[in-house]
């Protein structure tokens, strides 16, 4: 698949999971494009854990970077109707069950729906900010990545790197397929047709349960 | 009722290796003007509790945004943060041994800050169970409630904190702007001193009760920012 596609089709089969009213968390990076591919009827309420319920769109006028950032530092603002909050009401809302949805990435899945994305020991130790609450107090976490990194396995049987949560992970997409994670194992719901099915279980180490409904992605 | 103090008598306030709390998120609502005093007071050996590292390279431009220069001055001993990523000299000095990072997830930060300053002995949390927090110094142990399992993070509390509030009246209630409220809410409950750095000091009744979100009573010493 041409690189420069990838992330853009990942976005838009993971848009057609969320529906219309949900308050959801997305993840640095490839998440952020989600928002451009909802269906028609379809708003969100988006929430940024450093404060913010209901992200507005940004202008050169209203934009305030020392007062108003997103999760990334960057400037941000609220919607008409959306709310700033402080840290702990807005970890309350996502431990407490009130984000219907978070979309980040990963560096390991395994088939148990434990997911690593927070450190590479010796490597990369950025820490896990809210990354632990999100995926521990969302009621869907899907996991949005390329299914493999410069070839290497990223669905694996276990992960080697260390953990963010232990069973959190309910659905991953990638530009191959769609996977959701049962208590049976990893279960292949979806496959891009530009690949076989036999492509997509040698892109990943754990063993994959193909559905009876399997059907091509998008 | 709090006090009003020019920014040298605030920084006096700090002694050397105290314990400090500082309220922002990767700089938005650190008390710029405190921090900056603090950074070219000589002072250090802090142990510091905040949500990050701040970043490098402020909305203005500043080479070391808030508490990113304190960290570069090598004023701090031991940072206990959730999120180091946005400033690279963190990982260098971790790496080299100068300064101790501890890494918390950030809701059982802000959680720990808040039962630091309610009078809570800790928090349960489903957050960070089966993973390399559990090895922290501030785990007090695990707890099985209706089956579900959760960590007992210890209470946090700090000797000053540093606030920072876009409207504070001359008694010390604070109103926050946009994203700025997030750890500089609970962090002025859980210091035995408690410094805010009003970027607009208005008079008394200016904020109406109704839209106090911190109220006086946790504040001990307010620093005129200068804005209003």
């Amino acid at each position: 698949m041409d690189k420069a596609l990838i992330k853009p089709f990942i976005a838009k089969r993971v848009a057609k999971e969320l529906h219309d009213g949900d308050v959801v968390n997305l993840g640095i990076g490839l998440p952020t494009l989600v928002p451009q591919y909802l269906p028609e009827g379809v708003e969100l309420t988006l929430q940024a854990e450093n404060g913010t319920i209901g992200v507005g769109t940004l202008t050169e006028e209203n934009k305030d970077p020392y007062y108003m950032v997103d999760a990334g530092g960057k400037p941000t603002i609220a919607a008409p109707g959306g709310s700033y909050i402080d840290s702990c009401t807005s970890f309350g809302l996502i431990r407490g069950g009130h984000v219907d949805a978070t979309i980040l990435g990963a560096l390991q899945v395994d088939e148990k729906g434990n997911l690593s994305n927070w450190i590479i020991p010796g490597k990369m130790v950025p820490g896990m900010g809210g990354a632990m609450d999100l995926v521990v107090g969302a009621r869907k976490t899907i996991v949005a990545m390329e299914h493999t990194q410069k070839g290497n396995h990223k669905i694996l049987k276990n992960c080697t790197l260390p953990y963010t949560a232990l069973n959190c992970v309910d659905m991953i997409v990638t530009e191959m397929a769609v996977i959701e994670v049962t208590p049976e194992g990893l279960v292949l719901t979806e496959y891009n047709p530009e690949f076989t099915v036999e492509e997509v279980q040698a892109a990943t180490e754990a063993t994959l349960i193909i559905s009876p409904d399997l059907k091509p992605m998008c | 009722m709090a006090k009003i103090v020019t920014i040298e008598e605030a920084v006096a306030l700090i002694p050397d290796g105290a314990t400090i709390m500082v309220g922002g998120f990767m700089g938005c609502g650190n008390p710029l003007k405190v921090v900056k005093a603090l950074a070219e007071s000589g002072k250090g050996n802090f142990t510091m509790i905040c949500n990050d590292g701040s970043m490098l390279g402020g909305p203005s431009g500043e080479e070391f945004y808030g508490v990113a220069q304190l960290i570069h001055n090598k004023q701090i001993k031991h940072l206990i943060a959730s999120h180091v990523g946005l400033n690279p000299e963190v990982a260098t000095l971790m790496n080299s041994g100068e300064m101790k990072v501890t890494l918390i997830p950030q809701g059982s930060l802000a959680e720990m800050i808040r039962a630091g300053g309610a009078g809570l002995g800790g928090v349960i949390t489903p957050t960070g169970f089966g993973t390399l927090v559990e090895e922290g110094e501030h785990i007090a142990g695990q707890i099985e409630i209706d089956g579900k399992r959760y960590l007992i993070e210890k209470p946090l509390r700090a000797d000053v904190a540093l606030i920072s509030g876009y409207r504070v009246d001359k008694k010390g209630n604070i109103w926050y702007k946009g994203t700025t409220r997030n750890f500089n809410l609970p962090m002025a409950t859980a210091a035995d001193l408690v410094i805010v750095e009003a970027d607009n000091l208005v008079e008394v009744g200016e904020i109406e009760p109704e839209n106090v979100m911190t109220s006086c009573v946790f504040v001990d010493y307010i620093v005129d920012g200068g804005n209003a």
